[in-house]
């Protein structure tokens, strides 16, 4: 009885040992951003002496924040809403309708799970189709590597939604399309939010893709604008530290609001398959 | 009747997108792989195997990039499974507030690898960064190293630090497939007199082995593709020490040599296409048998 307890005891500490060391580094930013510049020198865990949130307004007006924050806004929101829309139609025949023909597509789609992006070769795309360094360039180019993984989790989700449903719509005289936006979509609501909150923070956090494709600055999204203001800005850690929490700030909040949603859909998707 | 109800046009645009921003510039890469492809003539020239020869000659430091990113990804797989097995093991049962460490522990999986790499970028400042100052006030000096630019140190940090992003998320993949094993194996197992190894070994690992899987295959494509992390953190230094694929990859293409860049990309895509496929063929059958 004795060592059950010593044993609970011990995962309990190991828990919050663990806990603290995820979280510790993400404090540490958080501290310093509100620091003076010889206070964040050190970059350490003491409190600030009085703080400093004049920081975060320089930030944004040496940044150029506000435009990088809705050029990130843009990318992210319009990307997540092509790929949602274009993935659940393509899930959604191919998973009603499986023949030899469409499951070899639905395979090659998901294979891109797998495949990494040619960077090099896509400026020769990008090129063609007067993509290159364009906001709507950089949205398909999020939507078009969102989709693989999209389909697939949408895939397994179609099957779960009883085609009686289907039938029932069809009988009523329901077109194809109106079947699927009137009564198929609203179904897959779970598998889309899921996968909505998926693609957008993912898009949030891309760093490649404009890195390659976009060269204007005023077109950057807020990774980039923050690896850009650290290059220029690295010995005052106190406005990096700030705009690094600008930048972090809106996944965090997203996190903690849609945390059932993503971890659900995060492990569960990949567990079941 | 099906091909009515579920005409396939609904599937175009998507796998028009797809075949063109994705599948197309992979194939592509086959071509320019063999061509002298730059930016500082407009002609393209076909040069045969160059290119490849250039990439595997000893005096090159291209094989040392692969080997690189072979050795992060052997690293952070094992790594994960093995560190985020033992945390979920540890954390099964017993433990109070399970809700908000999930929080904590998933935390660094959704934050820009591309933030975390500035974050690490200062703590393991070897002068002024958290790691050495707090090693030095516990009296553990000896134990501080110059983390991202000794050439001993570099690559392990690099590795350290996606392991810190990634393993929670890992972890707690694996929990969720230790909570729906059955606890009735165990107390049967105890009545047989197995000891904890023999529980995990013959119990615990079997049952798991569909996570496991998962989780290394999700480290595998990630550790493949690694960029940020290494671009942020070190750059490729010191000197090459850890550059990766993608990274030179970008070097590369920085410098206009298109057609290297390009073999490069071709290389790593042949690789990863084949890996995929038997990946890719495992995930759509669990998918059928779900029906």
């Amino acid at each position: 009885m004795k060592t059950g307890k010593l044993l609970s005891l011990f995962r309990n500490v190991f828990a919050w040992a663990l806990s603290l060391i995820m979280f510790i580094p993400l404090l540490l930013v958080v501290i310093n951003a509100l620091k003076t510049k010889t206070e964040a020198n050190g970059m350490n865990m003491s409190l600030p002496s009085s703080f400093q949130w004049s920081n975060f307004a320089v930030v944004i007006e040496e940044g150029k924040l506000i435009q990088s924050f809705f050029n990130s806004l843009l990318y992210a929101s319009a990307s997540t809403i092509l790929s949602i829309i274009l993935a659940s139609a393509a899930a959604y025949v191919l998973s009603r309708n499986r023949t030899r023909v469409n499951k070899v597509l639905y395979f090659y789609l998901i294979l891109g799970i797998a495949m990494p992006m040619n960077f090099v070769t896509l400026t020769k795309v990008m090129q063609a189709t007067h993509l290159m360094n364009t906001q709507i360039g950089i949205i398909i180019l999020l939507a078009a590597s969102a989709l693989p993984f999209s389909v697939f989790l949408i895939y397994g989700f179609v099957s779960s939604v009883p085609r009686e449903l289907d039938e029932a719509g069809i009988v009523d005289g329901c077109s194809p399309l109106r079947l699927f936006f009137s009564i198929v979509l609203p179904l897959l609501l779970p598998v889309i939010v899921t996968v909505g909150i998926l693609n957008f923070m993912g898009a949030w956090s891309d760093f490649i893709h404009p890195l390659y494709y976009l060269n204007s600055s005023d077109k950057w999204p807020m990774t980039l604008a923050v690896y850009n203001f650290f290059g220029r800005f690295q010995v005052n850690w106190n406005l990096v530290s700030a705009d690094i929490v600008l930048t972090t700030l809106p996944v965090v909040i997203i996190y903690l609001l849609g945390q059932k949603f993503i971890i659900s859909g995060m492990t569960s998707g990949s567990v079941k398959g | 009747m099906n091909k009515k109800i579920y005409p396939i046009h609904f599937a175009w645009i998507t796998l028009a997108l797809y075949t063109v921003f994705f599948v197309l510039p992979g194939l592509m890469g086959f071509y320019y792989s063999f061509t002298d492809w730059n930016s500082f003539s407009t002609e393209i020239n076909f040069i045969g195997f160059d290119n490849f020869k250039q990439l595997f000659s000893a005096d090159e430091n291209y094989l040392g990039f692969i080997n690189n990113t072979l050795i992060f990804t052997f690293a952070t797989v094992l790594l994960k499974t093995g560190l985020g097995l033992a945390f979920a093991i540890a954390l099964n049962e017993g433990v109070r507030m399970k809700g908000f460490h999930r929080v904590m522990l998933f935390l660094p999986s959704i934050v820009p690898m591309l933030v975390v790499g500035l974050v690490f970028k200062s703590i393991l400042n070897p002068a002024t960064g958290l790691l050495n100052e707090t090693l030095r006030s516990v009296g553990l000096g000896f134990l501080a190293q110059k983390w991202l630019v000794d050439l001993d140190w570099a690559f392990k940090s690099i590795i350290a630090v996606d392991t810190w992003k990634g393993v929670g998320y890992i972890m707690i993949i694996l929990l969720a497939g230790l909570q729906a094993i059955s606890k009735t194996y165990y107390e049967a197992a105890s009545i047989d007199g197995a000891g904890a190894w023999n529980k995990l070994r013959h119990i615990t690992i079997p049952l798991l082995l569909p996570a496991l899987t998962v989780t290394t295959v999700l480290n595998l494509l990630h550790g493949l593709k690694v960029f940020e992390a290494v671009y942020v953190l070190t750059n490729g230094g010191p000197g090459y020490a850890t550059d990766v694929l993608y990274t030179s990859i970008f070097k590369e293409f920085s410098m206009g040599r298109f057609g290297m860049g390009t073999a490069l990309s071709t290389l790593l895509f042949v690789f990863m296409t084949i890996v995929g496929y038997f990946v890719v063929r495992l995930m759509s059958r669990e998918g059928d048998g779900d029906r």
